[in-house]
């Protein structure tokens, strides 16, 4: 085994980060702002998958218009699942939530059956991305480029956002205290339903991004939510910095893990989120609960 | 009138803790809530927000009936809230908890750093590394960052050393030269003989008295209901 193939599996690696930050940081976003534990978020990955196969019939010339589409349609799904779901059960008690969630999961899963079917929906590989790349002699698909840029620029954005503009400072302020927060005025049910919107666009747009690699099926939503809780577990909840590096560890974790012990890879993203339990229970960049005064 | 509430019962879960509140504050009025520890005076402030349940009564401001309306519409019509125990977003800087509440008025950022030279000092650290009289400055600050039209402090000077509570006193006084109505409740009797015009003593939920604070002061009824 040479550098090169080294350098492919860590490359491996980042892309699959890329695609699980997107996936998950609307589930930190929507926990920490909202306090609303969302298991339907894998289902919004899903959905935005099928989405852009349905938006481009499946056609790869369709790709970036559909992935815009997939973004927006995200946003507005997410206002209204928010608007018309969600917004029923922040006053009662969490079971509430967990079962208003789950049942979102069950619906949509059944929904995509409907519309799709059961079976494989693949994605022809887009144009631009047709050719490999070579890394040190070695061919790598050049869409792990692609991937690992969306995900890059979407942490910029979504960092400029939170930390440069008003409505980032909202909804760091709604993460701290929600009550505080609308005793200054401020609209805190209209900046949930933005905060549920953008959560999901995200989620939408991870799971539209893989596509042209991975073929969508209904069982998806269930693996990525699970996946989406290993990561900010380990990031921390509430935490945008601690869903990008909780994914470039499950990342790396899984393509080292494929590498060096491939029986074995399936556990290591859980062995990592057990030992961050164990640890530092509120994550590596979580801060543990607060006492207030 | 600025504030008027009525038949006010209010409380937590299945129980009120105010049973049967009659209170005013006129326009440019500063009015006292005094009480001992647990007589009801944060549940009344928190039941004028709508933080609190409401069983029956009415709290109007500016005869507009606010039962029914949301936190924020409250806080948007005009009343500003200074909860007792400061709130202060610990993540946020000094100058992001102002910003974050700044709306349309008189007052801005350029205005509280003059009022509160101390806030400009440190207006880039972090609200969860003041000081306990520095939040009390900024959480009253990031109140008037509304631009409120009724003020609701809580306690502002609980916990306070002396010379912090003399500042605090100095900021009540002028905002209440700037015609500002305030519904303060305390339980430091000396502090509020120098802000307060009337004033309300409560017990257990209750309004025992009410008159102008010149004249409360000298009673002895008030010191025995203070337990002083
Ligand atoms: N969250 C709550 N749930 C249930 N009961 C509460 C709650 N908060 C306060 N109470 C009760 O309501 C009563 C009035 O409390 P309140 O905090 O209004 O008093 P206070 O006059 O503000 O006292 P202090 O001077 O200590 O601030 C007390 O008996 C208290 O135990
Ligand atoms: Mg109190």
């Amino acid at each position: 085994m040479d550098l090169g193939f080294y350098a492919l599996q860590l490359l491996t690696g980042l892309a699959y980060a890329s695609t699980l930050f997107l996936l998950s940081v609307g589930l930190s976003l929507i926990f920490g702002a909202m306090g609303i534990v969302n298991f339907a978020h894998g289902s919004f990955y899903m959905l935005g998958a099928y989405f852009l196969y349905a938006f481009t019939r499946g056609q790869a010339d369709g790709f970036w218009g559909g992935l815009l589409l997939v973004l927006a349609t995200g946003f507005v799904i997410g206002a209204f699942v928010e608007r018309i779901f969600i917004r029923r059960v922040y006053a009662r008690p969490e079971e509430y939530q967990i079962l208003l969630t789950y049942a979102l999961l069950l619906i949509i899963e059944d929904l995509v059956r409907f519309f799709f079917g059961t079976g494989y929906r693949a994605f022809p590989m887009p144009q631009a991305f047709a050719g490999p790349l070579f890394l040190l002699g070695t061919p790598f698909p050049s869409y792990y480029l692609f991937l690992i840029g969306l995900a890059a620029v979407s942490a910029l954005l979504l960092g400029i956002f939170l930390y440069r503009t008003r409505l980032g400072a909202w909804i760091r302020a709604a993460t701290q205290d929600r009550e505080m927060l609308e005793a200054l005025g401020v609209n805190v049910p209209l900046l949930y339903t933005v905060v549920f919107g953008v959560g999901i666009a995200l989620a939408a747009l991870g799971g539209a991004a893989l596509l042209p690699m991975q073929a969508a099926t209904p069982g998806m939503a269930v693996d990525a939510v699970i996946n989406a809780f290993i990561v900010v577990v380990i990031g921390g909840l509430a935490s945008v910095w601690g869903a990008l590096l909780g994914a470039v560890l499950i990342g790396l974790v899984q393509a080292l893990g494929v590498l060096f012990l491939p029986e074995w890879a399936m556990v290591f993203p859980f062995a990592l989120m057990a030992l961050t339990l164990l640890l530092r229970p509120w994550g590596l960049l979580g801060r543990p609960p607060a006492v207030r005064t | 009138m600025s504030l008027r509430i009525e038949g006010l019962r209010a409380g937590y879960g299945e129980i009120p803790v105010l049973h049967d509140v009659n209170l005013e504050v006129r326009e440019g009025e500063v009015v006292a809530l005094l009480g001992r520890n647990g007589a009801g005076k944060t549940t009344l402030i928190k039941a004028v927000m709508g933080m609190v349940r409401v069983f029956s009564g009415s709290v109007a401001y500016r005869g507009r009936e606010l039962i029914h309306l949301p936190l924020f519409r409250r806080a948007q019509l005009g009343l500003g809230y200074v909860p007792d125990d400061r709130r202060i977003f610990p993540e946020l800087t000094v100058r992001e908890n102002l910003l974050v509440a700044q709306r349309p008025g008189r007052w801005n950022l350029e205005q509280i750093y003059r009022l509160l030279p101390r806030l400009k000092e440190i207006e880039h650290r972090k609200g969860g590394l003041l000081s306990g009289g520095e939040q009390q400055m900024l959480t009253i600050a990031r109140t008037l960052m509304t631009n409120p039209q009724l003020l609701l402090l809580d306690e502002p000077t609980e916990g306070l050393a002396p010379l912090v509570v003399e500042e605090i006193a100095r900021l009540v006084l002028e905002l209440k030269g700037e015609g500002l109505p305030i519904l303060l409740a305390e339980q430091n009797l000396k502090f509020t003989g120098q802000v307060a015009d009337r004033a309300y003593v409560l017990e257990t939920g209750e309004v025992r008295l009410e008159g102008e604070m010149e004249d409360l002061l000298h009673r002895e009824e008030v010191a025995a209901l203070l337990a002083l």
